[in-house]
This record gives structure tokens, C-alpha cells and sequence, in this order.
């Protein structure tokens, strides 16, 4: 009985270095996010925080009205 | 308009914090839309989204303080904008088709090459919480505790969260268990949907600015 309660406590053991270690997959997962950063900016954020730019947030009367929401 | 910087009401912030916020905010433009596409898919929402987290970060800028990481206060907009777009049931979790033409290289002595489509697909299959955690953690560079800021939760669920996904994906890659059929997503999805009104409920979320 107690040897068993022995085994059990070190495949639990195995579980958590599984844990700890990063997995091969790591590295995909920091190219998913890199390769979205690398890619080249749409004109429309540019275009957004330009138009943006333009307005005085402080009086925010004149908010764009491109169909998108400012509220919130 | 910018010619009138000398009156300010209601905002603190001079022409030059202006000029610099708006310098910091377009910087991390790109990293929010590799948040964005790894919370939600796919890239033309991604990117709505992104566009949504601009115009409040914006609306709130007399709100960021000044020397502080944009990225995580962008970041914060940004996850609670998915937060409330996804109650709203407008993601159904798709995933970028365009990543499939892309595979990882496989490991020496490993024959099955991990296609990057495949872990994009496992990772939208986590619960929201627990793929926000393994993102800001493992592919965004945050430490634990700069994602539990983030996140408005303690280190230790942080923690926690990044290594039940990490689990769950190790063990979905490992046996090819990752759903390819879109039907698969939306089970998944209403999953995801189920914890969500969860968390959202319990830990209020969407209050954190």
C-alpha cells in the first residue's frame, strides 16, 4: 500500500516538469505573435489615428463619425 | 484641432505629452493586432477590434500615465473590447487559413512537424482566460506579473492559467487531437462563451479602465 502511494506521488512528479519545461511549441506560439507584428501596417491605422490627431479630445464634440463608436 | 493647446479643459495633458502619446500609441499598433488575432482568429476582426481599442484609448488619454507601458494599457482596452464583443457573440472562432501554408520546423528526430495552423486552432480551443494568459505570457513577453495587471487577477492565477494551457496544448499537439472542422470550433466557442459570462459575472472584467 504504501509503495503504491510512492509511485503515485512521483508520476505527479512527471507531470509537473512537463509543466515547467517550455513545450516545442513555445517557440510557435512567439511566431504566431511575431509574425503579425512583422507584418506591414494597413493604411487604415495610420489613417485612424491621423484623422484622431485632429480632433481635441477635450471638447470631443466633432468625434468621428466613420460608424464605429467612440462612447464608452 | 492642434492650435489651441494653451486651453485644456479637462485635460492635463500638454501638446507635447499629446504628441508622444499619439507616438507610443501608433508603436504598439502591431502588437495589439498579434493580441488581437491570437484572442479572436481571425485577422479582419482582429483588426476591427484594434480599431476599437484605439478610439478608447484615445477617448481615455488624459487617463495613461506618462512613462508607463503603453503596451499594457492598451492591452488591458483591448482584452476588455474582446471581452465585450464576444458576449455579444460576434467571434465564432475561427482561425487564420493563412497561417496554414506556414509549419514550424520539426525538431530533430521528431517525423510529424507542428504546423503553426494546428497550434493556433489548439490555442482558440482554450478557455478565453486561460489563451489571454498563455498569449500575454508566452508569446507577448509579459511577465506574470505584468499579465496579472493586465488580466486585473493575482500572480498566482496567472500562473495557474499559463500552465493548464500549456498542458492543454502539449497534450492536443501530442496526440493530434485538435479539432479541424469548424463545427468543432463552435462547440469549443460556446464553451469559451459558457466560462466567459463566468468570469465576467464574478470578477468584474470589463471595469477595469
Amino acid at each position: 500500500m504504501a509503495s503504491n502511494h510512492t509511485q503515485g506521488g512521483s508520476n505527479g512528479g512527471g507531470d509537473d516538469s512537463a509543466q515547467r519545461r517550455p513545450p516545442e511549441w513555445a517557440d510557435g506560439l512567439k511566431q504566431l505573435y511575431d509574425s503579425v507584428v512583422e507584418e506591414a501596417l494597413p493604411d487604415s491605422f495610420k489613417d485612424l489615428l491621423d484623422r484622431l490627431d485632429a480632433i481635441d479630445p477635450a471638447r470631443g464634440k466633432g468625434a468621428p463619425r466613420d460608424g464605429r463608436e467612440t462612447s464608452q | 484641432m492642434s492650435d489651441g493647446p494653451a486651453s485644456q479643459p479637462g485635460g492635463s495633458l500638454s501638446a507635447i505629452d499629446k504628441a508622444s502619446f499619439k507616438r507610443d500609441l501608433t508603436d504598439v499598433v502591431p502588437h495589439l493586432r498579434a493580441f488581437a488575432r491570437g484572442l479572436c482568429g481571425r485577422p479582419d476582426l482582429a483588426d476591427d477590434l484594434v480599431q476599437e481599442t484605439l478610439l478608447k484609448a484615445w477617448a481615455a488619454q488624459d487617463r495613461f500615465e506618462p512613462g508607463t507601458s503603453m503596451r499594457a494599457w492598451t492591452f488591458v482596452i483591448l482584452r476588455n473590447a474582446y471581452l465585450t464583443d464576444m458576449r455579444r457573440n460576434r467571434f465564432r472562432g475561427e482561425y487564420d487559413e493563412g497561417v496554414a501554408e506556414r509549419i514550424l520546423t520539426a525538431p530533430a528526430g521528431q517525423e510529424e512537424p507542428i504546423h503553426l495552423s494546428d497550434l493556433h486552432r489548439a490555442l482558440l480551443t482554450l478557455p478565453a482566460e486561460r489563451r489571454e494568459a498563455l498569449l500575454l505570457v508566452g508569446a507577448g513577453g509579459f511577465s506574470y506579473e505584468e499579465a496579472a495587471a493586465i488580466c486585473g487577477c493575482a500572480v498566482g492565477t496567472i500562473k495557474s492559467r499559463v500552465g493548464r494551457a500549456r498542458a492543454a496544448l502539449t497534450e492536443m499537439l501530442a496526440n493530434g487531437a485538435i479539432p479541424r472542422r469548424s463545427t468543432d470550433d463552435e462547440i469549443a466557442h460556446r464553451a469559451i462563451l459558457e466560462e466567459l459570462d463566468v468570469v465576467a459575472a464574478g470578477n468584474g472584467v470589463s471595469s477595469r479602465p
